[in-house]
């Protein structure tokens, strides 16, 4: 897959495994195992991404005598699920063009 | 392998990076293996599930970028000693011009090679100029009732035409050549800024 698109694929998925309530990075990867399988240093780089552009908060909070980092969602990042949506409607209308010949094909 | 020593290995991978990129680095792979040890997963098998730790070295510095790198090179460190500091002052009139000059000879072949190749598409151009030119001439000339100097001279234009259409894919050839050097090239330097900081 084209890496540019794959990496906009990523951020989204990982913004949404925490959109629900705030997640770590454990949990984040078991979240999305049944759909995609992300490594943990990819991982960590797109969590960075997303912290640097303002679309997750990071804090850090004890458990069970450890110290373990949460990501929580910011507006941005809630703003940028929904444009993925709105993008991905315009994708798919792209993609009905690109295989309309293969129907005609069949 | 267990925790501690895959936690040791990484920093003694990781070690010339920038220190706070470390600490981070180290502290996400130790929550990511505590993490898995509590999901009942026992500590050798949740630190191979973090993966080859060379390959995941090497991930993480190309994750990093070359500016970045360079900047802590640059930095000096605090460990310098003081006779090494004493010695690089002395030393500075040998290896600095020495190391200007090899800059310079790398440079200066550099840009011999692009002038070759700028050479190659002015010639492109001359020939698709001529062309045209002869072609133009050769119908002046035959309107004008010089019909064999006519012939002659949009012959020759043809000919250039041809040449220009052969040369076409050897400029490019050599363009995206000197392309794919340049940036081999870029990728050597940042790696060898890499090795040094790991030895």
């Amino acid at each position: 897959m084209d890496v540019q698109l794959k990496r906009g694929l990523l951020d989204v998925c990982v913004l949404a495994a925490i959109k629900s309530e705030d997640s770590y990075g454990y949990k984040i990867i078991k979240d999305m195992k049944p759909y995609l399988e992300l490594s943990e240093s990819t991982l960590y780089t797109i969590l960075k991404r997303l912290e640097i552009s303002k679309m997750l908060t990071v804090c850090t909070a004890e458990h069970d005598g450890r110290l373990r980092k949460y990501y929580h969602i910011t507006a941005d990042g809630i703003k940028r699920i929904e444009d993925f949506k709105n993008e991905w409607k315009e994708i798919m209308s792209i993609y009905r063009f690109v295989t309309k010949e293969d129907e005609g094909d069949e | 392998m267990n925790k501690q020593e895959f936690l040791e290995q990484l920093r003694k991978g990781l070690s010339g990076l920038p220190e706070d990129d470390i600490g981070e680095r180290l502290t996400f792979y130790r929550e990511m293996i505590d993490d898995r040890m509590e999901d009942g997963i026992p500590e050798e098998e949740a630190v191979g599930e973090i993966g080859s730790i060379d390959e995941l070295i090497s991930q993480i510095i190309s994750d990093i970028p070359l500016t970045k790198l360079v900047k802590e090179k640059i930095t000096p460190k605090k460990n310098l000693k003081v006779w090494e500091i004493v010695l690089l002052a002395l030393g500075s009139p040998i290896w600095l011009s020495l190391l200007i000059a090899a800059a310079s000879v790398v440079l200066a072949i550099y840009a011999v090679l692009l002038a070759i190749i700028i050479g190659w598409w002015a010639i492109q151009i001359a020939l698709c100029a001529c062309a045209v030119g002869g072609i133009a001439a050769g119908i002046v000339f035959v309107c004008g009732g010089n019909g064999f100097t006519g012939i002659a001279v949009s012959g020759a234009g043809i000919v250039c035409a041809g040449l220009s259409v052969f040369t076409f894919f050897g400029c490019r050839a050599a363009t995206k050549g000197i392309l794919i050097l340049t940036k081999k090239f870029a990728i050597r330097i940042k790696n060898c800024l890499i090795k040094k900081e790991e030895a």
